[in-house]
């Protein structure tokens, strides 16, 4: 009678264990994780973005065990609210981000992308940097400065950012882009 | 004894112009041919020949004035109509916000007393007020329109009836100032009524009055009678609507990403749903996605729905019904523990609660090259 019971006391001991262990470990807070890790910020605003400047910024990612924050701006008009959702902006950045986020993944660079609104591309930048902290931010120059960032949002951003910003200039040669196109299957 | 709610009839357009006013009168003069009692409680010709002229022969109800900031206004007369109590109402746009002071902030909401009272009432409004596409005709248009309806409003009508003109037809008809005056022509032409404008709101319109079609055929197949149709709170016009199952990480931006591509293909609405177990507390980590999927769920007009509970499948389940959901979108799970291994999968647990929505997993694709040998 004594060893059935015993294997019975047994058998709820591992029972109430494997029920309870799996829950606490669930519960752990990954905050110290979290808070360790370096983020590195990639915003951009059009079709394309410069393949060095992902590749640039991908490799510091590696090379710090940084999380890349790629980071799509959009633009909301005055009249607007500032809260509108901007469907047709997104048609265009979406697409962008999936690539941006399938070649980091696959290079088993961690990835948490951002997208955010502003009046301009620097109202919607600085609007990022507010949120949040980044150790570095990269940004592409644009080859045509009637897109995207101007000369004056990169000035902007290197006195403004709590980061280290690293612009990358447009090189003549730097012909290699990557856009929607870049997206594995079907998106 | 309570009189029988009267019958609801909305003519729905993409824009001013394109004839609502015009045909609630002629529908008015068929019901007077009939030998019914039609009076108009409100119109607005906005200065159009046509349409006053089309209003000859129609008992029109005189509007009272209301006092508001040292001036007097005009609005429709409520009491009036209902003290004079004809068969059917004319009453051209519901989505008008009344002057303080009057029975109801909104003429909807009058519309409504009207009908209680067992008056039949055929009225009118433009899509760009519906409050769900608010937002949506904001961007395609860039004008914000302040007066709005909610969207169930269309969903206590009997009748939607949508007038629809080629948008090349309704700026002929702009530049021919059968629609504003001539003076306001060409601010028209340069602003609301562009032709890309008027194209997409035609879309939106023409969609909308097919989600309501769609919307009223599935409840009357499943519920039958014509009042328990009106009662029962219809789900929100759908062909398809899509439900994305999320939890605050940063990959789950990716699966709302594709699920918002989705829903765009299908011209269709999303929403985002995270199940957070009671009193869970978040990490720094997970408030930081938390907030990054709503910012995105924002941006891309996605519904962002955060539920409570420890019943996953059962909520889901509950949400998807609620809102009309046809389809459902989730990553790929966890490895169970414990005695969840003995559980039937998610997607499995829905198939079975959710008969007829479909459910699809959605692949991480760009670890597809990985798992390649």
């Amino acid at each position: 009678m004594i060893p059935v019971l015993l294997l019975i006391a047994g058998l709820l001991i591992g029972l109430a264990c494997g029920l309870v262990i799996p829950r606490l470990r669930a519960r752990e807070p990954r905050d110290a994780r979290a808070s360790a890790t370096r983020q590195i910020l990639l915003p951009f605003t059009g079709t394309t973005l410069s393949r060095r400047a992902l590749e640039a910024a991908m490799r510091l990612a590696r090379v710090e065990h940084a999380t890349l924050m790629p980071a799509f701006l959009a633009t909301v008009p005055l009249h607007q609210s500032l809260e509108t959702p901007v469907v047709r902006q997104c048609e265009i950045g979406m697409p962008l981000l999936e690539a941006i986020e399938q070649r980091a993944v696959a290079e088993h660079i961690p990835v948490d992308a951002r997208v955010q609104r502003g009046r301009s591309y620097r109202h919607a930048l600085c609007r990022l940097l507010d949120a949040e902290h980044f150790d570095r931010v990269i940004i592409s120059a644009a080859d045509d400065p009637r897109t995207g960032l101007s000369g004056d949002d990169l000035l902007w951003a290197i006195d403004h950012a709590n980061a280290e910003v690293m612009i990358l200039r447009p090189a003549p040669e730097d012909t290699r882009i990557i856009s929607a196109s870049g997206v594995e299957g079907h998106f | 004894m309570v009189p029988e709610r009267g019958h609801y009839k909305i003519f729905l357009g993409m824009a001013a112009g394109v004839g609502k006013t015009f045909r609630m009168l002629q529908e008015g003069h068929a019901e007077l041919e009939n030998g019914r009692d039609v009076v108009v409680g409100l119109l607005e010709t906005h200065g159009r020949a046509d349409t006053a002229a089309l209003a000859d022969g129609l008992e029109l109800l005189p509007r009272r004035r209301v006092a508001y900031r040292e001036q007097r206004l005009e609005e429709m007369d409520l009491p009036g109509i209902l003290r004079r109590a004809p068969e059917v109402c004319l009453v051209d746009e519901l989505a008008h916000t009344n002057v303080p002071g009057v029975e109801h902030e909104k003429r909807y909401e009058d519309i409504e007393d009207v009908l209680a009272a067992g008056i039949h009432v055929i009225s009118t409004v433009n899509v760009q007020h519906l409050e769900s596409l608010n937002d949506r005709v904001a961007e395609l248009t860039g004008v914000t329109v302040r007066e709005t309806v909610p969207d169930q409003m269309l969903g206590r009508a009997d009748e939607i009836v949508m007038v629809d003109v080629s948008p090349e037809a309704l700026l002929d008809r702009l530049r021919a100032g059968k629609v504003y005056p001539a003076a306001r022509v060409d601010a028209a032409l340069n602003n609301f009524f562009r032709i890309e404008n008027l194209a997409a709101l035609r879309e939106v319109a023409l969609r909308q009055v097919a989600e309501e079609v769609e919307a009223r055929r599935i409840v009357t197949d499943v519920v039958g009678t014509r009042n328990e149709l009106l009662t029962g709170a219809a789900p929100q016009a759908v062909g398809e609507r899509l439900l994305a199952l999320v939890e605050p990480y940063p990959g789950a931006q990716r699966l709302v990403r594709r699920a918002w591509r989705s829903a765009q293909r299908l011209g269709s609405q999303l929403d985002v749903l995270w199940i957070q177990k009671p009193g869970q507390r978040l990490s720094a980590e997970q408030e930081s996605a938390l907030v990054a999927l709503r910012t995105l769920c924002s941006v891309l007009g996605a519904n962002l729905l955060v539920e409570e509970s420890d019943l996953l499948a059962d909520t889901v389940a509950r949400v998807a019904a609620e809102r009309g959901t046809t389809y459902i979108l989730l990553g790929r799970s966890r490895e169970p523990r414990g005695l969840a291994r003995l559980r039937a999968p998610l997607p499995q647990q829905l198939m079975r609660r959710l008969p007829g929505v479909d459910v699809r997993i959605v692949a991480d694709r760009a670890l597809r090259h990985e798992s390649i040998p």
